[in-house]
């Protein structure tokens, strides 16, 4: 008998005998950090949290944290799969590869890969449009600051965060033409101590506003002790910074997407998606705009994001020209999701180059 | 009052005594932390140590655990060498990352031609990438004397920033959409260390490993140059008297444990996990370190010590999703276990003894 | 590109910041080394530090008790890797790395329900006058008092070190801990105070990261420092006064690396990271000839019957 049969007749057998003692659906979760990192797996697993609550005893849900990616993240996905997942949902971009091997020995388990682009008969992918809650950042960012001066702690340059430094810069120039952006590189998600040093540099040369695409309260800490500087909570609320430093923030909300996935399953209804939601289905949330900005900067941001909710707007929407002054979008023109998910230039008016 | 006495001999009961001892005062410490998390011990106990060799789904954990002890193993292997002779080279976590640096670039480098010379051309670079890593502290220390341990040590913090460097440089896959990592290996055919039967685990890193323990094994109870490493560990003075030259053993003990690191990386590029990306490395040459004493530095030892090391990783996985434990428990009962093996261990060479005040 | 943007007070008012867990758990080490003892054990007992540190700062409301309990916290810890090596005689390497492993773990259960709570603050030294002179005021009058007490732990270990005849004993066992054994000096007694003061220090230095330079708790939040700070010990030929000379030009590094790149400037932030472990290594070549350098029973284990 061969491997792939062996391991598919084990799934199944163990698929009858837990649907043999209740109806149970099970849901996996592959974590690549602790569920105690308060940013990129702590919302995940508020996701997780979310499926146990909307539907009880219908559904458990399974975990596994700090796996590493590579064979240890093979091993853990072909585990749940053997004790019975219907469905499994792998948290993190480098498990891409682990997912479609998996995935092709389960062909009746479901696998959904969190923003990756490989998809098969059993996989999906999504992600979120993060880049949204940039723009709206970008327009409270560039009304408040009077220095001018916005400091951006990017993570690596991958497509995702130079996205979220467009966007933000687009819409911090729309509301004020002299706006700088301030960029530092600190090749991690996650190292608090880097993180804190980074916002001091950025505000010790003149940063008022600080924008941050790593996971830790670092930079919203730096941000209170200087005491005129803006910030804005990421991957989760921070409202423990709130209503000052942190004016508002972007949150992961995978919660929607994982109670609607965890639905189809259930009722048989789940194929195969290419899922980029933005704030109109609520995986990118916009936290609470504190009061701290003035009423009228909030009017408009909360009337942006409704119209990107609505799509009535979107976030890249042309004229932009890329940073080399070649034209990127003609007037009206937005920006199609192939050059956005490969995005890896800078828009006109930005400093410096993409490192590579 | 108790007191230690050294053993003439290494107790050959005890030493093979103490492991038993040791996993059984893990067992029952452990349960406890788990009993105060709120799990039921017996069922974790069982979860961990028993599930992934006998349970329901041991046929495919089985073969996982020589995936996860491997690498584990092989590195081991070479360490114990230096370690017998008082070469201490605890930077096999660098010769790893830049073994498998070297070796998938050489078949980066080729893709997309198809060639049965291929792998063996990665694997003949993984080695020398992760020797050449390994001899730069061998000959500082042999030209200025410098302390390896520490110049080791040092060299794996600088193979970290290359392979970040190299993974979101020079290697980045160009169809990867701007994302760190190189092009997968497994989808490269020339290089792909596939396994050998299909379901087994076993690959030619684990071949190797296998093939590296006999190989020490021989190497130390009937070649001269392994009589050599142990009589320079055991007494360095006589050893020299003996005829014994130091510099040949400090370059030949560096060497083989930096081209068996370098090896176990390349194995694991263009096999397991397929390819580089920052995160590459996940402590093999670290816990690499603690299964070398784990094994009394003995090959069979040595052997054992990696397959139980990745019963705790399997085992430990099991008990997170079954029964949510946290991967910190997990973590601090790994810990457990080396405290209590490297604790009881001293039973292996001393005696104790309960000294009477006053006689002493 | 605007290199003006950098202002070199503030920025060596901030290098001294993120120097001083690196300058404590360093020192710590020191200590340690010069008894003969080499514990890889340091981001273990940093994150314990910064855990115990924590959590009592949060339930007491006072930093102060807090920085108490993380120096607490990291000498009992240590005192699990004194007893292994120095009683059970195990290796020091193997129970380094294991000690690691164990805090690592350990301060993560410790430390899941403090995750996403702010700690109470710890004021900042502010004396009239002295602290708003221009250019020395920001940088020796306006810190937090760990970061002074660092500078202190410095001062005193290099006296004590130098001076004291238990600095003397210290470096005795270090270098020829049979001799010392001979001359009626307790080897084990020694290095097990030495060890307790290394974990105190490393607890000490990572209770600042969690409490004063990030101020948050999460899993891992030490991120490598104590495997800096081992390298560190060594560029420094174990002296005090270059220990602190190395922690700011390693800290120091960093921080111009992040406001470099602020004005601008754009870096190979990968060759500069691992820029400090090159020099290290080339002290260790330059040190080679100065026979002062390492201690000579670094790393050996000690048996009284031998």
């Amino acid at each position: 008998m061969n491997f792939t049969k062996l391991l598919a007749s084990a799934a199944l057998v163990a698929g009858l005998a837990t649907s043999a003692v209740a109806e149970k659906t099970k849901v996996g979760f592959v974590y690549v950090g602790p569920v105690g990192d308060g940013g990129w797996t702590y919302e995940h697993d508020q996701g997780r949290k979310a499926v146990v609550d909307a539907f009880g005893d219908d559904v458990e849900t399974v975990y596994v944290e700090n796996v590493p990616e590579g064979p240890d993240a093979e091993r853990v996905m072909t585990q749940m799969a053997l004790e019975g997942a219907d469905l499994i949902f792998t948290t993190s971009f480098g498990y891409m590869d682990q997912t479609i091997n998996v995935a092709k020995k389960f062909p009746n388990v479901k696998f959904e890969h969190a923003t990756g682009y490989k998809t098969a008969d059993n996989v999906s992918v999504y992600s979120a449009r993060f880049y949204e809650g940039r723009a709206v950042q970008g327009h409270i960012a560039g009304k408040m600051t009077e220095t001018n001066t916005i400091g951006y702690i990017a993570s690596f340059p991958i497509p995702e965060v130079i996205r979220g430094i467009n966007s933000a810069y687009l819409h911090a120039k729309k509301v004020n033409p002299d706006v700088d952006f301030k960029i530092i590189w600190v090749y991690t998600w996650f190292d608090p101590a880097k993180e804190a040093d980074a916002a001091n540099a950025l505000i010790e040369q003149g940063a008022d506003v600080i924008l941050q695409h790593t996971d830790s309260t670092a930079p919203q800490a730096a941000a209170q002790a200087a005491g005129n500087v803006i910030s804005f909570g990421q991957a989760s609320d921070m409202a423990e910074y709130g209503p000052f430093p942190r004016v508002s923030s972007i949150i992961d909300n995978w919660a929607p997407y994982y109670i609607d996935r965890t639905k189809a399953v259930m009722d048989g209804t789940w194929t195969t998606t290419n899922t980029w939601d933005g704030i109109g289905p609520g995986m990118v949330g916009i936290g609470e705009i504190s009061d701290h900005v003035p009423a009228d900067v909030k009017a408009e941001a909360l009337e942006m994001v409704e119209k990107l909710g609505s799509g009535e707007y979107h976030a890249f929407t042309g004229p932009i020209n890329k940073q080399d002054g070649s034209v990127w979008l003609a007037e009206g023109e937005t920006a199609d999701d192939g050059t956005l998910a490969g995005m890896n230039f800078y828009i006109e008016g930005l400093e410096g180059d993409v490192p590579n | 009052m108790i007191r230690l006495e050294k053993r003439a001999e290494p107790s050959q009961l005890w030493s093979l005594l103490t492991p038993v001892v040791a996993v059984i005062t893990t067992m029952i410490a452990g349960g406890l932390l788990f009993a105060a998390l709120g799990k039921n011990p017996f069922v974790a106990i069982r979860t961990i140590f028993y599930d992934p060799l006998f349970g329901e789904f041991a046929f495919y954990y089985r073969p996982q655990l020589l995936v996860k002890g491997g690498p584990l193993i092989l590195i081991a292997i070479g360490l114990s060498l230096g370690f017998r002779a008082g070469i201490w080279n605890i930077g096999a976590e660098g010769q790893y990352i830049i073994g498998a640096l070297c070796g998938a670039g050489a078949g980066l480098a080729l893709y997309p031609m198809e060639s049965v010379l291929i792998f063996p051309l990665m694997i003949l670079c993984g080695l020398l990438g992760g020797m050449l890593w390994a001899m730069i502290p061998a000959i500082l220390k042999l030209k200025f004397g410098t302390n390896e341990i520490l110049v080791s040590l040092m060299l794996v913090y600088v193979a970290e920033q290359l392979l970040a460097s190299m993974s979101l440089g020079l290697l980045k896959n160009p169809e990867g959409f701007g994302f760190p990592g190189s092009r997968n290996l497994q989808d490269y055919p020339s290089a792909h260390n596939a396994e050998l039967i299909a379901g087994t685990g076993m690959h030619w890193g684990v071949l190797t490993a296998f093939i590296a323990v006999i190989f020490a094994y021989v190497l130390l109870k009937k070649h001269m140059l392994g009589f050599n490493i142990r009589l320079t560990g055991e007494a360095p003075r006589a050893a020299r008297f003996g005829g014994v030259n130091p510099n040949r053993l400090i370059l030949f003990c560096m060497g083989a444990s930096g081209a068996l690191a370098g090896l176990a990386g390349l194995f694991e590029v263009a096999g397991p996990a397929g390819q580089v990306s920052i995160d590459f490395n996940v402590g093999y040459g670290f816990t690499a370190i603690i299964v070398a004493f784990l094994g009394r530095l003995h090959p069979v030892g040595i052997l054992l010590a990696g397959l139980l090391m990745a019963l705790t990783y399997i085992g430990g996985d099991i008990a997170q999703s079954s029964l949510s434990l946290p991967s910190a428990a997990i973590q601090v009962f790994q810990g457990m276990l080396l405290f209590f093996l490297l604790a009881f261990d001293v039973l292996t060479n001393f005696r104790i003894r309960l000294a009477v005040k006053g006689a002493a | 590109m605007d290199l003006s943007a950098i202002n070199p007070v503030l920025l060596v008012a901030s290098l001294m910041v993120a120097a001083t867990p690196l300058l404590l758990a360093a020192i710590g080490e020191l200590v340690v080394e010069k008894a003969g003892v080499l514990n890889l054990g340091v981001e273990g007992m940093m994150i314990i530090g910064a855990i115990c540190g924590f959590a009592i700062a949060v339930e007491t409301t006072s930093p102060a008790l807090g920085i108490l309990a993380a120096m607490l916290g990291g000498a009992v810890l240590s005192l699990l890797f004194a007893f292994l090596t120095q009683v059970a005689l195990a290796n020091q390497v193997a129970s380094g790395l294991a000690l690691t492993l164990f805090g690592l773990g350990l301060s993560a259960l410790l430390g899941q329900s403090y995750v996403g709570i702010k700690p109470p603050a710890m004021a900042k030294l502010n004396i009239p006058v002295l602290s708003d002179l221009p250019i020395v005021g920001p940088i020796l009058f306006s810190h937090d008092p760990v970061l002074y007490i660092g500078l202190a732990i410095i001062a005193a270990t290099w006296a004590v070190l130098k001076f004291t005849r238990a600095g003397l004993i210290l470096r005795a066992v270090g270098e020829n801990h049979e001799a010392a054994h001979a001359l009626g000096y307790n080897v084990v007694r020694v290095r097990i105070l030495a060890i307790l003061f290394g974990g105190a220090c490393a607890g000490l230095g990572g209770a600042y990261i969690s409490l004063i330079r990030v101020p948050q708790w999460t899993e891992g939040m030490t991120a490598g420092v104590g495997w800096i700070a081992l390298a560190l010990v060594v560029f420094a030929s174990w002296k005090p006064w270059r220990v602190l000379l190395g922690a700011y030009l390693f800290g120091g590094l960093t921080v111009l690396q992040l406001n470099l790149q602020a004005a601008g400037i754009p870096i190979p932030v990968e060759y500069l990271a691992m820029s400090p472990y090159l020099i290290t290594i080339l002290v260790l070549v330059i040190m080679s000839a100065d026979k002062s350098g390492a201690p000579a029973s670094l790393g050996r284990i000690f048996h009284a019957s031998q």
